[in-house]
């Protein structure tokens, strides 16, 4: 009888003792938050993807409050949320949130099997990054999609898949949210983050080959070989070539479809544009409704 | 005869030198030599010739672009075609000069005679004229990785060289290009040795050779005789032997501490076999590194030989040589099968650290299904450097980088042991390759703040 009170008194004793150290700590080195951090957060989707350039939405609801106590959250965005929830937040913080142009990844290759030939058989693990590492992957082309997926990997949102046809991974535009982690996931950086455009229309060279011409060429049938007639013909100052490389800037691109027209290889894609009818097709329409 | 040994780990993979008792033959000029810029560890060549430009065997073609680089040399006279980019062993393209070959025509400046120069003939030549002669000669290292020579015979100033190991061990299989070099010009690299040693000024050096090449052991033994200041240490059979810091441990007994330090931190200064012959060429010859001795093999090649091969010369001019490509499908591999780079062209030229060129037939080649690692620690036991690599490849797959630079993934020598023992085929150097890169680059970025 007499061990057990013993032992009750001490263990209470000192679970007392500790509750006075913590109460006293707890009080004496409070870490204030500010109570909008944790109101931020909560309208912040929680994804925690990194696609704001902070490490999880907590790093951004901190920078968001912090931004507004020193007057501006320009410069601050969340693409997943979009819009809606960068307005949200900016309600709570009684700011206004500048208005960005919604992005979308898009993939800068299209080395099928058709257009791109395999000339040789990778036995290794098979990631991108390995592949990468051990040489210019299966196919002529060293700049070119290795399709082993390690963008699907990176995407949290099921919005990039590698289709079995081509072997090259293509980007669900509902599901994107522009995060930017399978830019960073992959080793040639062929998937870049671009402006959704008018209508969800674009226009952008589908290669990254910086080989000279008749190299990319023998690679791959749809590489760009630097031949400068979209650079000629457009008269916005949008397209660049450097390293044997066009490059269409969004940010000028009119979407006049003039390049498209006039590449040698078909190295420069539209997407999302309305079929235009020639004649041939306008019969087989009235063919059809006959 | 006791053989000396590396102590930790090892494996001893199935020999198939098949081209060793096979004269060394001189392999016919191409039509077209190629020749990348980059064939060295450090800093690409600049190319100092132009399209039309006629050169001779033996011109300056490219000048090292600083000084941990080496000048690239013609090794081929006639006209340069262009100054283009070339596909190179890794499969990307490369900066490379080519040059239409156009007869035989050689610098006079060459002494191409067979007569042996002797130290004792050119009392003139002081260190710092042979590591000069050396550095103008564009020789590095003929074993494979390449370093330019003349960087590892000016050792950091903290340190001092007590002795030169040359590397004749070629433990990888297949591989028979140095034992060739060594019957055939014993006396060319004991002259060579003498005036590396002079060019570290130290007066001992090892020449460490495998037991499965007892004629170079007797060949060498008594071409040294005479010397008594070079000594042939006969080796136990063991890859990987060939490592720098292997070789250190197996004829010194002096363990190399990890990276960065580097072997003439324990007195040792290694070069290869196929080095010394270069440099003896270089200084007494007056010879640019132009032409290498390189095996072509493989079980399905139907004549395994040893070229001397022009640099530039492409890997299938020399396959052809040997009776062509076996039919179906196959792996060529620049270098051996243990470390070589598997080429995804025949037009990638024989370059200065291209030792071998070894073709497995698809089945040979072909890695088998991956299973679930049994926790066997076979890999543990091969591992020359001590590792673990069942855990360093799992952590690299994982991208944990911080625990792998606490296990010292920086000390992997990529020597595959771990790979080749597993019972699971596990990709274990696949994955401690990829995580010891970017481990690497860590290092160094922190390194520079």
């Amino acid at each position: 009888m007499n061990f057990i009170l013993i032992a009750v008194i001490t263990l209470g004793a000192i679970a007392l003792a500790s509750a006075i150290v913590l109460y006293v700590v707890s009080k004496r080195f409070a870490v204030e938050e500010d109570p909008r951090i944790g109101e931020v957060l909560e309208v912040l989707p929680g994804a925690n993807c990194g696609g704001c350039g902070f490490a999880g939405c907590s790093g951004m609801a901190g920078a968001l409050v912090k931004g507004a106590d020193n007057g501006s959250i320009d410069g601050l965005n969340c693409p997943v949320g979009g819009p809606e929830v960068m307005g949200h937040v900016a309600d709570l913080l009684e700011m206004t949130a500048a208005s960005v142009d919604p992005m979308v990844a898009v993939v800068r290759c299209n080395g099928t099997c058709e257009n791109r030939s395999r000339v040789a058989e990778y036995d290794g693990v098979r990631t991108c990054k390995a592949m990468h590492m051990s040489g210019a992957g299966e196919t002529g082309c060293g700049f070119g999609c290795l399709g082993c997926g390690d963008c699907v990997e990176a995407c949290q949102f099921d919005a990039i898949h590698i289709n079995p046809d081509t072997m090259l991974p293509e980007v669900d535009e509902e599901k994107c949210t522009s995060c930017g982690a399978c830019v960073k996931a992959c080793p040639r950086t062929i998937i870049e983050l671009r402006q959704k455009g008018d209508n969800n229309r674009r226009i952008y060279v589908q290669c990254v080959n910086k080989d000279k011409g008749p190299v990319a060429r023998k690679a791959c049938s749809v590489a760009c070989i630097a031949c400068s007639k979209c650079l000629k013909v457009c008269e916005f100052d949008a397209i660049t070539i450097e390293n044997n490389l066009s490059y269409i800037d969004f940010e000028k691109c009119t979407l006049c479809s003039k390049c498209v027209d006039l590449c040698p290889t078909g190295s420069i894609v539209k997407v999302n544009f309305p079929v235009t009818e020639s004649i041939s097709s306008v019969k087989e329409i009235k063919e059809a409704i006959q | 005869m006791k053989l000396h040994t590396f102590s930790k780990g090892g494996v001893h993979p199935k020999e198939y030198k098949l081209s060793h008792d096979i004269a060394t033959i001189k392999a016919e000029l191409p039509k077209v030599a190629i020749f990348p810029l980059s064939q060295h560890i450090g800093a690409p060549a600049k190319a100092v010739v132009k399209r039309g430009d006629k050169v001779k065997v033996g011109t300056l073609i490219a000048d090292a672009g600083g000084f941990v680089s080496a000048p690239l040399y013609s090794s081929v006279s006639g006209t340069i075609a262009k100054v283009d980019t070339a596909i190179d062993a890794t499969g990307y393209q490369v900066p490379a000069i080519y040059i239409n070959v156009e007869g035989d025509d050689w610098e006079d400046a060459i002494d191409r005679s067979a007569t042996l120069e002797t130290l004792a003939n050119h009392p003139e030549l002081d260190a710092e004229e042979i590591i000069k002669r050396v550095k103008n000669a564009g020789v590095t290292g003929m074993g494979g990785a390449g370093f330019p020579t003349h960087v590892k015979l000016m050792p950091p100033k903290d340190t001092s060289a007590e002795c030169v190991i040359i590397n004749a061990v070629e433990c990888e299989p297949y591989i028979t290009s140095d034992y060739r070099l060594m019957m055939e010009h014993a006396d060319e690299i004991v002259v060579g040795v003498e005036l590396l040693m002079k060019a570290v000024s130290v007066d001992k050096a090892y020449i460490g050779i495998e037991e499965n090449k007892p004629e170079a052991i007797t060949l060498m033994s008594e071409k040294t005789a005479a010397n008594g200041r070079i000594k042939v240490v006969p080796l136990k059979q063991k890859y990987p032997q060939g490592g720098e810091k292997q070789l250190v441990e197996a004829v010194t007994g002096r363990q190399v501490p990890a990276p960065p330090a580097l072997p003439v931190h324990v007195g040792a200064i290694v070069q290869n076999v196929g080095t010394a012959f270069a440099v003896y060429q270089a200084v007494m010859k007056k010879k640019p590194l132009f032409e290498r001795y390189t095996t072509v093999t493989g079980r399905q090649i139907d004549h395994p030989c040893n070229f001397l091969a022009r640099m530039g010369t492409p890997f299938s001019q020399l396959i052809e040589a040997c009776g062509g490509m076996p039919e179906g499908d196959n792996k060529v591999l620049a270098g051996g099968p243990m470390m070589g780079k598997a080429v995804i062209s025949l037009d990638v030229p024989v370059c200065k650290g291209t030792n071998s060129i070894t073709v497995l037939s698809g089945a040979d080649a072909r890695r088998k299904q991956s299973e679930p690692c049994i926790r066997c620690g076979k890999c543990v036991s091969v591992c020359p450097m001590g590792l673990e690599p069942y855990l360093i490849a799992t952590f690299s797959s994982l991208q944990r980088f911080d625990e792998l630079e606490k296990e010292s993934i920086t000390n992997c020598i990529s020597c595959g042991s771990c790979q080749y023992t597993c019972p699971a085929h596990r990709p274990l150097l696949d994955n401690i390759v990829q995580g010891k890169a970017v481990v690497m680059e860590m290092i160094k970025s922190r390194n520079k703040k």
